[in-house]
């Protein structure tokens, strides 16, 4: 790369604006200017392949899985990895409980403490609280795991269940939380809350009936593209909820079926019918983060702080 | 649609961003006096001191409940903990340290920075100043689409399809044949050849894919706050394109690009699911080698790869002490990030 800089060659091009690039540019400047280009749109073209390619591949062995109705009914009972065909409806269902769980307890957390930074914040505890919802969203979700197990089950005594996992999940939801609903809180017009004021509406009345519904919609697609995050985790849920090939619906008692699980349990048994049924889970589990980020989008748009 | 990948808004709120959207709360929350104040605000900041104790809370356990734990396993420990390569943590000697763990942890996390980090800007200046504006927001939305996908899902991908693109390619071996004579690009012992689909250098590509989303989302938000009037400053001197990125949107952008570098890096420490799958775990007597071109396991791959073994508190001490070294080392890089997006001023806060 040259290290030219513009303003030392910029006298003797000073004319004809149309004719930029090849008319009065050196021939060495005007070639790079076309290699930049080219190499731009090369890098884009480039980032897409891998993703063009996963959906592809995820579409063209999963998908035959998903329009059989057994699918979205059964689950992997009497199944073993040489017999084709079962359903996802244990795993469907443990991602959508644990998911559930996990954001009942995140939510609260993840918006009163963006309320705390945005309302109340100020000085060395605030910026204490900004740095650790930074430091807490960089946290290995394998890490997040590690230390639920060593609380939950090493120091509690409690067992490998459902709701250890979602423990863990909450570490990795609550800063995405956090951050969305800071942004969102932050553009709510400061006019909004003087005006509030002025009729002598308390503070707390003021964030629970002004601010937080004028960033509704915002805070919701921060909700829902957190979640979409956690439901695609793997790590923690290896630890602390082994995979069954039963349903079972109770998060305190007893192993139990994900989506990430099921991926990885089929894909380690190696066999045609069980790779088959762990790339329909990714398929499913495609979809179903597809949808609520769809859907957080949405919200987003049709819900902007005026 | 303003909301990245990482949740970030690309809109830069209306309000002055040095001054607290609550400031002008303070007057009349204060105001009624100690002696007045409503219950309702004293449950509404506590709830809020609260939540944001916990998160300080959460943090710190993290680090106290693996180090306590850690602590009697490593004490226990008949091998150097930082330079030893064994792994036998069941029996009364147990003996591990986390050198080649360490190793394989930091190489691939490397390869995917020297990937990604161009790869990314050049998708993040493709972005903000090449596209056309009828394709910038479909073709972010794109790039945003990869971090969508579930790291289980690129795991499954690199073993099934990209692992084996990579090995037939000749990538690999047309490496290893030029830059062998360096350790990193060795044969492995134990072999002749360089032919295997799941190495460190694949995991690496896969890594690099993976964090792409991350580096482009930021790189392209610092890009797009270039002041216009450096731009146009560039170009009214005779700058072509190029030059005026050069000068003009690089060197300003600069702190984004290395934060974001430091957030990718640190998601690509601790990726444990597309390694797991991807890279195959080594014999316990292979000898140490710094070639990529062979299996091994992170950090983050060998504890979830064992995860079945934690039932005594000797064995899980010793993977916690290693989740504890991933946890100090993703803290740093994480913390080296947040510390050059403060300087920048320009950026987020």
């Amino acid at each position: 790369m040259s290290t030219v800089t513009a303003p030392a060659d910029a006298r003797d091009n000073s004319s004809t604006p149309a004719h930029l690039e090849l008319g009065s540019k050196s021939g060495g400047r005007a070639a790079k200017n076309t290699i930049a280009t080219i190499v731009m749109w090369a890098c884009f073209f480039l980032a897409m392949v891998p993703l063009v390619w996963i959906l592809y591949a995820v579409l063209s062995e999963g998908l035959h899985m998903l329009f059989t109705s057994s699918w979205w009914s059964t689950s992997q009972a009497n199944m073993t990895s040489r017999l084709s065909g079962g359903g996802a409806y244990h795993a469907i269902m443990g991602t959508l409980l644990m998911a559930a769980v996990t954001s009942i307890i995140s939510v609260p957390i993840g918006i009163f403490t963006a309320i705390y930074l945005v309302e109340y914040g100020r000085g060395t505890f605030a910026r204490v609280v900004s740095f650790m919802v930074d430091i807490l969203t960089g946290v290995p979700s394998i890490v997040a795991g590690l230390f639920i197990y060593a609380v939950f089950i090493t120091t509690l005594g409690g067992q490998r269940n459902g709701f250890a996992s979602s423990l863990a999940l909450m570490l990795l939801m609550i800063p995405v939380i956090v951050r969305s609903t800071e942004e969102m809180l932050k553009l709510v017009p400061n006019e909004l809350r003087e005006a509030s004021y002025a009729l002598g509406v308390p503070k707390w009345k003021t964030i629970a009936s002004v601010v937080l519904p004028t960033a509704f919609g915002g805070i919701v697609t921060g909700v829902l593209l957190g979640l979409a995050r956690v439901m695609g985790e793997t790590a923690p849920l290896l630890i602390l909820t082994p995979y069954t090939k039963f349903i079972n619906m109770n998060l305190f008692n007893g192993y139990m079926a994900t989506l990430p699980t099921m991926i990885n349990q089929e894909r380690t048994e190696a066999l045609a019918p069980a790779i088959e049924r762990s790339w329909g889970t990714a398929l499913t589990l495609i979809l179903i983060i597809l949808v609520l980020n769809v859907a957080g989008r949405l919200v987003a748009h049709f819900s902007k702080v005026k | 649609m303003t909301t990245s990948s990482t949740g970030v808004p690309n809109t830069e709120p209306p309000v002055d961003p040095n001054v607290r959207a609550g400031d002008a709360a303070q007057t009349p929350a204060a105001g009624g006096g100690s002696g007045s104040r409503r219950a309702g605000d004293t449950i509404f900041l506590g709830l809020s001191v609260g939540s944001g104790a916990l998160v300080i809370a959460l943090v710190t356990l993290i680090g106290v409940f693996l180090l306590m734990q850690a602590i009697p396993a490593l004490a226990r420990n008949e091998a150097n903990f930082l330079t030893s390569s064994e792994w036998t943590v069941a029996g009364d000697h147990p003996r591990f340290g986390i050198a080649s763990m360490l190793w394989v942890t930091v190489s691939s996390s490397i390869i995917a920075l020297l990937v990604a980090v161009p790869l990314g800007v050049g998708v993040a200046l493709f972005l903000t100043q090449y596209a056309p504006p009828w394709l910038q927001q479909p073709a972010a939305a794109l790039v945003d689409l990869l971090a969508a996908v579930p790291s289980i899902v690129y795991g499954l991908w690199g073993a099934l399809y990209f692992g084996f693109f990579i090995r037939d390619s000749g990538i690999q071996q047309g490496l290893n044949s030029v830059l062998g004579w360096i350790p990193i690009f060795a044969t492995p012992p134990g072999s002749t050849t360089v032919s295997s689909a799941s190495t460190i250098f694949i995991i690496g590509l896969v890594l690099a894919i993976m964090i792409l989303p991350i580096i482009t989302a930021l790189s392209r938000e610092v890009f797009a706050q270039t002041p216009v009037t450096h731009k146009e400053g560039a170009l009214a001197l005779g700058a072509t394109k190029w030059e005026m990125i050069k000068t003009a949107v690089l060197p300003f952008g600069k702190p984004g690009v290395i934060s974001a570098s430091m957030l990718g890096l640190g998601r690509a420490l601790g990726e444990t699911v597309a390694v797991l799958i991807i890279v195959s775990a080594l014999a316990p007597s292979a000898p140490w080698s710094f070639s990529v071109f062979r299996g091994g396991e992170t950090f983050a791959s060998r504890i979830a790869n064992n995860a079945g073994e934690f039932d005594t508190p000797a064995k899980t001490g010793a993977y916690l002490a290693a989740g504890l070294v991933l946890f100090l080392l993703t803290f740093v890089v994480n913390a080296i990030a947040r510390v050059v997006i403060e300087r920048r001023k320009a950026f987020t806060e």
